[in-house]
């Protein structure tokens, strides 16, 4: 159930701000596709484009074509709400809603568009995607306590239990692991090789070393120049990207000597 | 993992990052080089003497320079930013100042809260020893010169019953502006429309309670007579033909007039909805609606349930509005719980008191004393409930 994506001429505008200019790439299936540059280069806000997170902010638009599996995210009469229970998303803080308890936050995107499901039925999601997020077997006995009580690095193993426990094609990943400790991180990468088996990947990370350990393709992002857009400057086999990557501007960035 | 004779051996180094994986931490980043300055007695001497203004007009303080730290921090004035000891802060004047003022002002509203208390019990208690009648339970209100007859059982109900009225009506229009407005509603109406509940607030309420009953009153009767045909089973319903100036009435007016407070508190703590829960429910693929229910309604709650409290607050204690709007059910009417009744608030009980208000203030008095503690129960409710964990 993993889809692949393709990037055509995508243009990202927060307003009449041109963010990042001209995005082509494709993301395998059943792959983990890194996303690495700069800060302020772009790598988020191409991420949110894939699911249509990038308009919820007033003013933010997208031009060029999205297409997974061949079907343009972006084109006439499909429904953002739709793309977004496809393609799932883990954010950089650890989000979980804090009101619920740990077994709410994992059903609640279960229970949107009204749909009724029994009991039995959540409990078996619950268990499977918290077992997916290598988390069951530290919250089992208290799934009725509130999510926000979990440390940082089990809130966000939370938030991917609750990103797949509504099945989606593809798993977005925005720097899931800047706010976590280094056992944390440890924690998410381990799950994130298990995830790639069934998920398409895609995760932003200013950690190069986390980006050649869990990627298979590496994408480098920065700035065309001071004031103006972000640019893609090229996506390659990971192995490649951080042995010999093909531009000069991937080499000095990689190898600490950018800007 | 990519070959170790690469640029990312550089970057290793470079970034002050490891290799492989997170278990050891870089040595080169220091956490707080600030702190390492005590170590070294000549800068923290050098530290104490820029701070010299005060070591030269009050040298006594130089004795203590056998322990620098401790020099500066007895003396007035700007002093150096060593740590202090522990357990000995000093205190600068400006901190000395406004806490003294930030304190005075605390100190000040709860003794004035006790003093309105203590008033109260003091010109109500000797005033409902000398009451004819039962002062809880009876309904009668006859307070002249000859012997005082009071109680306020229908005057709690009928306060009680407007102002929960009011509020159950306004709660839900006015979190319905509120999310209007911070979810809904485009940038450019948004501000129109918050404008416009907040200039409800500005009216005051003398306007209200005249056009509540000249104007709204009589368009309402054929609310109250649609409601009561239909539930008149209910007591709450019960029939009261066309009646004008009911409780009803006076209970829409009441939830026009505490629609803005409600919907300002709301508005403030939806706005303040974070940026992170919003987007957590949107990427699960929630709509708009959704999203509220999940993230800005669970976020908002507490506000709401405050903004409300405010709201019944102004609602039990509005004076004239209610007392232009309603009318009184006669002197010891018998019970009727219903609506579209009529009766007098502890409030408009008070203000319709003329002549006897002065003469014999103590059953005014000890009415009042009932609405103070009503509305202290009120707010202590709301308390409660915003305090309470909301996740079982």
């Amino acid at each position: 159930m993993a889809k692949r994506i393709d990037v055509s001429d995508v243009n990202i505008y927060y307003g009449k701000f041109l963010a990042v200019s001209d995005v082509n790439l494709t993301i395998q299936p059943r792959s983990v596709t890194a996303f690495i540059g700069p800060s302020g280069c772009g790598k988020s806000t191409v991420l949110r484009t894939l699911n249509r997170m990038h308009e919820v902010i007033a003013g933010a638009r997208v031009e060029g074509t999205v297409a997974l599996d061949g079907e343009d995210i972006y084109g006439a009469g499909v429904d953002p709400v739709d793309v977004r229970r496809t393609i799932g998303m883990v954010f950089q803080r650890p989000n979980p809603f804090p009101t619920m308890s740990i077994y709410d936050n994992v059903v609640a995107g279960l229970k949107l568009g009204s749909k009724k499901i029994s009991k039995s039925e959540l409990d078996g999601v619950v268990e499977s995607s918290l077992r997916s997020a290598n988390l069951w077997d530290e919250v089992r006995n208290r799934l009725s306590k509130p999510g926000s009580g979990l440390s940082g690095g089990q809130q966000q193993r939370l938030c991917i239990a609750r990103a797949i426990a509504v099945k989606p094609q593809v798993l977005l990943m925005d720097e899931p692991c800047s706010a976590l400790d280094p056992i944390s991180t440890l924690a998410i990468e381990d799950l994130i090789q298990e995830l790639k088996t069934k998920y398409t990947i895609v995760i932003v990370t200013h950690n190069m070393q986390q980006a050649a350990r869990v990627s298979e393709r590496t994408a480098f992002f920065n700035l065309a120049g001071i004031g103006k857009p972000g640019q893609m400057v090229e996506i390659d086999d990971t192995d490649k990207i951080f042995s010999n990557p093909a531009d000069k501007r991937t080499e000095d960035y990689i190898s600490g000597r950018f800007g | 993992m990519p070959d170790r004779d690469s640029p990312l051996r550089d970057a290793q180094r470079s970034a002050g990052a490891n290799g492989h994986v997170p278990v050891q931490t870089p040595p080169i980043i220091d956490p707080n080089p600030e702190v390492t300055m005590p170590d070294e007695p000549v800068d923290e001497l050098s530290v104490e003497l820029r701070a010299g203004g005060v070591a030269e007009t009050a040298p006594g303080h130089l004795v203590g320079s056998a322990q620098p730290l401790g020099v500066d921090v007895s003396g007035p004035g700007p002093v150096s930013t060593a740590p202090a000891p522990s357990g000995s802060t000093p205190k600068r004047p400006g901190d000395r100042i406004f806490s003294a003022l930030a304190s005075g002002s605390g100190l000040f509203i709860v003794v004035l809260v006790v003093l309105v208390g203590a008033f109260l019990l003091w010109k109500a208690i000797p005033a409902i020893g000398d009451d004819k009648t039962n002062f809880l339970t009876s309904r009668i209100w006859s307070v002249g010169d000859r012997a005082n007859s009071f109680g306020i059982a229908g005057l709690l109900w009928t306060t009680v019953l407007i102002s929960v009225f009011a509020m159950v009506v306004a709660v839900p229009i006015a979190v319905g502006i509120a999310l209007f407005v911070t979810h809904y509603a485009p940038a450019r109406l948004a501000k129109p429309v918050a404008a416009v509940i907040d200039l409800l607030a500005a009216i005051p309420s003398i306007i209200y309670g005249i056009w509540g009953i000249a104007i709204l009153a009589p368009h309402l009767t054929g609310v109250q007579n649609g409601l009561s045909s239909g539930l008149g089973w209910i007591p709450l319903f019960k029939h009261h033909n066309n009646a004008v100036g009911t409780v009803f009435d006076g209970g829409v007016v009441l939830a026009i007039m505490i629609l803005p407070i409600i919907t300002s508190i709301s508005r403030e703590v939806f706005q303040r909805t974070p940026r992170q829960n919003i987007e957590a429910a949107l990427a699960l693929g929630s709509t708009r609606w959704e999203m509220i229910q999940l993230a800005v309604l669970p976020y908002g709650r507490p506000g709401v349930v405050s903004g409300a409290m405010l709201g019944l607050g102004r609602a039990l204690g509005e004076t004239i509005a209610i007392t232009i709007i309603v009318s009184t059910a006669g002197n010891g009417a018998p019970f009727d719980a219903s609506l579209f009744g009529k009766g007098n608030t502890f409030a408009s009980q008070i203000a319709t008191g003329g002549d006897a208000l002065f003469a014999h203030p103590g059953p005014f008095i000890a009415a009042g004393l009932v609405l103070f503690v009503l509305t202290f129960l009120v707010n202590a409710a709301a308390r409660a409930v915003v305090n309470r964990k909301t996740v079982s």
